[in-house]
C-alpha cells in the first residue's frame, strides 16, 4: 500500500516525471520552478540519469531538445520569463518533432512580475509564444496528485505525438502541498517514440504518414539522417518548394488538431444538470468547484467543466456543455485568456462572464458565488 | 576506396555556398579528419547553429542537427549528455558563435565537454548578406558599418583559454593540410576542443574590402596568418593584423560526463 | 463548510513559519485527515512577512488557500498588523510574546505565550520556535494526535535534528497548559 505523504506540486511533477521515464532535465533557477530542478538534481543520478543546470532557458531548451534527438526523455522547468525566452526553442522542436516537454509554473507577469506570486497568465503564450503556425498541446493539472498523473501524460503525448507539450503549473499548485498517496510500483501506461523497422536507407524521417506522426530513430542507431529548423521535405532536408511547404506545415497543425478526441482530457460535473456553468482549470478549478458545491447545496443549479487539456481544445466538447445554459462563467487568474476561446466556440449563443483577478490573489470561491448570483438575478 | 567526399558526404552536392567560399575546404578537411580516425559514422553527431557556414551538417553523412542561431553548443551538450559514447562535432560561425551563441560558448569551454567545436570565421554575416559581426576586424566596411566597423573585435581563442576549453587551436582555410592535422588532434583530446579557422568570404566581406578576387582572398588569409613557432619570434607590431595558427593551448581538465558519471556511481553506491 | 480547520501562521521570514505548517499538515495527514499547506512570501528568502496556511478537515479540501483562518498565530508584530483582523469571530489568536500588545482585536480568543523566549532558554537558540509554537498550537486546538505529530517531525528532520525538535514541541504542549486566555 502507498504510504500517504504530504508532496508539493513541484515534487510531483518531478516524480512524474522520473515515473514516465524522463532521463534528461536542463534547466535554468527560476522562481516559482526552481524546486523541480533541485528534486531532479537529486533524484536523477540514482536512476543515472542526467541532470544539467544550463547558463540561461534558451540553453536549456536547446539542450532537451539535443538530448531527446539522442534518445532521451528530456524536460526542462521554467516560468514566464524564462518561458518566454525558450519560445524560439519550442518553435525549433515542433517543426523537427522532437518530443520535449517544457514545464511552466506560471507567475504574475509580463516581465519579472512578481516572482513568488501565481498568475494563469501563460495559456496563450503557451498556444502562440513562438512565431509560426504549428499546433502545440498544453495540459494544467489541479491538485498535486493530478499533476503527478499528469506529468506522466505530457511525456506520453510528446513521444506520441512528436511534439512538445507544455505543462501548465500555476504557482498555487506548484507549491500547494497536500495529500499524496501513489504507489510507485502502480503500472502506468508509458508511451515511448514509435522507432523505425525499416532499412536506414528506406528510412523517411518526416514522412506524411496516415495519422500525421511518422516514426523516429534517435541519433546512434543506425538511420544517420537530418533535423533542421528549416522547413524541410519529407527526408529532412530544406525545401522551399510551395506544395512541400503548404503540406508540411498542415501536417503540424493537424497531426495534433486532428487528434484532439484522443489528446482531449477534462472533468464534468453537473454539466447536464445546471442553469450557469463554470469554466474553470487549474487552481482556480478548485475554487469553481467549492464554489459550486455551495451553490448547488442551497438548491442554485451549477455545474463545472474543468479543461485538463489547454491546448488543443475540443470545440465540440466544449460547445455542448455550453448549450442551453443561462450563461457561461469563466473564473481565471489572467484577463480573459481562456474566456476569450470559450466566446469563440460558443459564438454569440450563450452569454459568456469573465471573473478575472490580475492582483495574484487566486479566485476565491464567493467571488463566484456573487457572480453566479448576479448572473440568476 | 570510395573518395572521401562520397564517403562522408550525403548525396545532396552541390552546396549552397558561393564561389571563393572557404566552408568547403573546412568541410574537406573534416572529411580527411574522419577518413584519418576512421571514426564510425553511425556513432558521430554533427550540430550546427546558423549561418552559412551552420549549413555543413546538412552535407555531412552523420545524425545532424542543424538547430537555431547560436544555440548549437546547447543542443550538443544536450546531446553529449544523452549519449556520452558517442563522437560530437560542433560547426559554427563568427557570428553564430561569438555573437548571439557568445554566453553558451563560455560555458562550453568551462564544462570541458568532450566535442570538438569548429567556428568558421569569415569576419562577416555572411548569410544576411554582410553585416559586421564580433570578429570583423576594427575599420573593415560591411552593410552595418558602411564607414567602418568602430565596434571592437576580440580574440576568439583567448577566450576561449580564459573561459576553460581545454584545447585551444587556429588553423585557416590555406593551409589546409594543417587544419585536418588540428581537427585530429582537437578529436583526439578528451575535453572541449575549439579550433577557429580563419576564412574567407570574397562576396560579403572581400568586395566591401578591397579584395573581390577569392585568390586574392586566400592570398590575403595566406599573409595575415602566422605559426606558432614563428609568431613566438615576431614583435607585437609585426604580429598587429595577423593571426596566429596552430595548437594554442592544451590542457587536462576534468570532462564534464566522465564527472557525471563519476557522480552517478557515487551516489548509487550510497555514498553523498 | 467542509474545512474545519483554517489556520494561518506567520511571521517574518527566517521564523521557519512555512516549515511548521508543513509539519502540521504532514501530521494531519498522518492522524488520516486530509490537509493542504500553502504560502505567500516575498521574493527574498529572508526577512519581509511570510504566512504559512494549513487546512485540515476529514472531507476533501478544494480550496487551498486561508482567507478568513479559525486559528491565527503571530510570531511578528508586522504579522499581527497585517493578519489579526482577518481571524473570524471567536477565533483562536496566537500571539508570540509581546505581539500585538494593547492593540488586542475584540471577540477572540486570545492566547499569548513567550515562545521564541522559551525556545531559546530551553533550547539555547530560537531556530525551533517553529516546533514549540506548534506544540502550543496543538496543546490549544488538539489538531493532530502526539504521535502523528512525533513521525512528522522524524520525516521532516534528520534524526538528531528531529530529536531536538521531538523536545522543543513538547516544550510548547507544556507552555500551552499554563495559558490563561482572554478576550478584548
Amino acid at each position: 500500500m502507498a504510504k500517504v505523504r504530504l508532496v508539493q506540486g513541484n515534487e510531483a511533477c518531478a516524480m512524474g516525471a522520473l515515473k514516465a521515464g524522463a532521463s534528461f532535465y536542463a534547466g535554468y533557477p527560476i522562481t516559482p520552478s526552481t524546486e523541480i530542478a533541485e528534486h531532479m538534481a537529486e533524484m536523477m543520478p540514482a536512476c543515472g540519469a542526467r541532470f544539467i543546470q544550463m547558463e540561461d532557458e534558451i540553453a536549456s531548451a536547446g539542450a532537451i531538445i539535443g538530448a531527446s534527438a539522442a534518445g532521451a526523455k528530456a524536460f526542462t522547468a521554467t516560468s514566464g520569463p524564462g518561458f518566454s525566452l525558450m519560445q524560439e526553442l519550442v518553435g525549433y522542436a515542433a517543426i523537427t518533432e522532437i518530443p520535449v516537454v517544457f514545464v511552466d509554473v506560471q507567475r504574475m507577469g509580463p516581465s519579472t512580475g512578481l516572482p513568488t506570486l501565481s498568475s494563469q497568465g501563460d495559456i496563450q503564450q503557451a498556444r502562440w509564444g513562438s512565431h509560426g503556425d504549428h499546433s502545440i498541446i498544453a495540459i494544467a493539472p489541479n491538485s498535486v496528485m493530478e499533476t503527478y498523473y499528469q506529468t506522466i501524460k505530457a511525456f506520453n503525448l510528446a513521444e506520441k505525438y512528436r511534439t512538445p507539450v507544455i505543462f501548465l503549473l500555476d504557482e498555487e499548485i506548484g507549491h500547494l502541498r497536500e495529500r499524496f498517496e501513489v504507489d510507485e510500483n502502480e503500472e502506468i501506461e508509458i508511451i515511448n517514440r514509435e522507432k523505425p523497422t525499416c532499412a536506414p536507407e528506406d528510412y523517411v524521417p518526416f514522412e506524411n504518414v496516415a495519422g500525421g506522426v511518422p516514426p523516429m530513430a534517435s541519433f546512434g542507431e543506425g538511420y544517420r539522417y537530418h533535423f533542421t529548423g528549416l522547413t524541410h521535405n519529407e527526408k529532412g532536408f530544406y525545401s522551399s518548394a510551395l506544395p512541400v511547404v503548404d503540406k508540411f506545415n498542415r501536417r503540424l497543425v493537424d497531426k495534433i488538431e486532428k487528434n484532439v478526441k484522443d489528446i482531449f482530457e477534462c472533468e464534468e460535473l453537473f454539466v447536464d444538470d445546471c442553469d450557469v456553468l463554470l469554466i474553470a482549470y487549474g487552481s482556480v478549478a478548485r475554487s469553481a468547484q467549492e464554489a459550486m458545491n455551495e451553490l448547488r447545496e442551497a438548491g442554485v443549479k451549477v455545474g463545472l467543466f474543468r479543461p485538463i487539456t489547454i491546448w488543443p481544445i475540443d470545440e465540440e466538447r466544449i460547445k455542448a456543455a455550453c448549450a442551453g445554459k443561462k450563461a457561461v462563467i469563466v473564473p481565471e487568474m489572467n484577463l480573459g485568456q481562456y474566456a476569450r476561446e470559450v466566446e469563440r466556440i460558443v459564438a454569440g449563443s450563450v452569454p459568456v462572464k469573465k471573473l478575472c483577478r490580475v492582483d495574484s490573489e487566486l479566485v476565491i470561491p464567493e467571488e463566484i458565488i456573487d457572480m453566479v448570483k448576479e448572473v440568476l438575478k | 576506396m570510395k573518395p572521401i567526399y562520397q564517403e562522408y558526404f550525403r548525396n545532396n552536392l552541390p552546396h549552397i555556398w558561393c564561389a571563393g567560399c572557404g566552408n568547403g575546404i573546412v568541410m574537406s578537411a573534416w572529411a580527411r579528419a574522419m577518413d584519418e580516425l576512421k571514426l564510425d559514422k553511425n556513432n558521430v553527431i554533427g550540430v550546427s547553429g546558423i549561418g552559412c557556414s551552420s549549413r555543413i551538417t546538412g552535407y555531412l553523412d552523420l545524425n545532424t542537427l542543424h538547430t537555431a542561431h547560436g544555440r548549437a553548443l546547447p543542443f550538443a551538450q544536450g546531446a553529449k549528455m544523452a549519449r556520452p559514447d558517442m563522437d560530437v562535432f560542433v560547426f559554427s560561425g563568427d557570428g553564430d558563435c561569438a555573437a548571439i551563441g557568445g554566453n553558451h560558448f563560455i560555458h562550453a569551454c568551462r564544462r570541458n565537454m568532450d566535442m570538438t567545436l569548429i567556428v568558421i570565421n569569415n569576419n562577416i554575416y555572411g548569410m544576411t548578406g554582410g553585416q559586421f559581426s564580433p570578429l570583423t576586424p576594427f575599420g573593415k566596411k560591411a552593410t552595418t558599418a558602411p564607414y567602418g566597423s568602430v565596434d571592437p573585435s576580440f580574440n576568439l581563442c583567448e577566450l576561449a583559454i580564459g573561459a576553460g576549453a581545454s584545447f585551444v587551436a587556429r588553423g585557416d582555410i590555406y593551409h589546409a593540410k594543417q587544419l585536418t592535422d588540428l581537427i585530429v588532434a582537437g578529436y583526439k583530446h578528451k575535453g572541449f576542443s575549439v579550433i577557429e579557422v580563419i576564412a574567407s568570404c570574397p562576396i560579403s566581406y572581400g568586395r566591401r574590402n578591397k579584395i573581390p578576387n577569392p585568390a586574392d582572398m586566400m592570398q590575403y588569409v595566406k599573409d595575415h596568418t602566422v605559426a606558432k613557432a614563428v609568431a613566438e619570434k615576431m614583435t607585437p607590431e609585426q604580429l598587429e593584423d595577423k593571426y596566429i595558427t596552430g595548437i594554442l593551448h592544451e590542457a587536462q581538465g576534468r570532462e564534464y560526463t566522465e564527472e557525471y558519471a563519476k557522480l552517478c556511481e557515487r551516489v548509487q553506491g550510497g555514498d553523498k | 463548510m467542509a474545512t474545519k480547520w483554517k489556520i494561518r501562521l506567520s511571521g517574518t521570514g527566517g521564523q521557519g513559519v512555512i516549515k511548521g505548517a508543513v509539519i502540521l499538515a504532514e501530521g494531519a495527514l498522518i492522524d488520516g485527515s486530509n490537509a493542504t499547506q500553502s504560502q505567500v512570501y516575498g521574493p527574498e528568502s529572508r526577512g519581509g512577512s511570510t504566512r504559512a496556511e494549513v487546512n485540515i478537515s476529514d472531507q476533501a479540501i478544494l480550496f487551498p488557500k486561508v482567507e478568513n483562518p479559525n486559528l491565527l498565530l503571530c510570531m511578528s508584530p508586522e504579522a499581527y498588523d497585517k493578519y489579526a483582523k482577518d481571524l473570524i469571530p471567536g477565533g483562536i489568536l496566537i500571539l508570540d510574546g509581546e505581539v500585538g500588545k494593547g492593540k488586542e482585536i475584540p471577540g477572540v480568543k486570545i492566547y499569548r505565550c513567550p515562545i521564541t523566549e522559551i525556545c531559546r532558554e530551553a533550547m539555547g537558540s530560537e531556530l525551533s520556535a517553529n516546533v514549540v509554537a506548534l506544540g502550543v498550537i496543538n496543546g490549544i486546538a488538539n489538531l493532530v494526535s502526539f504521535d502523528a505529530m512525533v513521525e512528522s517531525l522524524h520525516r521532516n528532520f534528520k534524526a538528531k535534528v528531529a530529536d531536538l525538535n521531538v523536545k522543543a514541541y513538547q516544550l510548547g504542549l507544556d507552555a500551552a497548559k499554563k495559558i490563561e486566555p482572554y478576550t478584548v
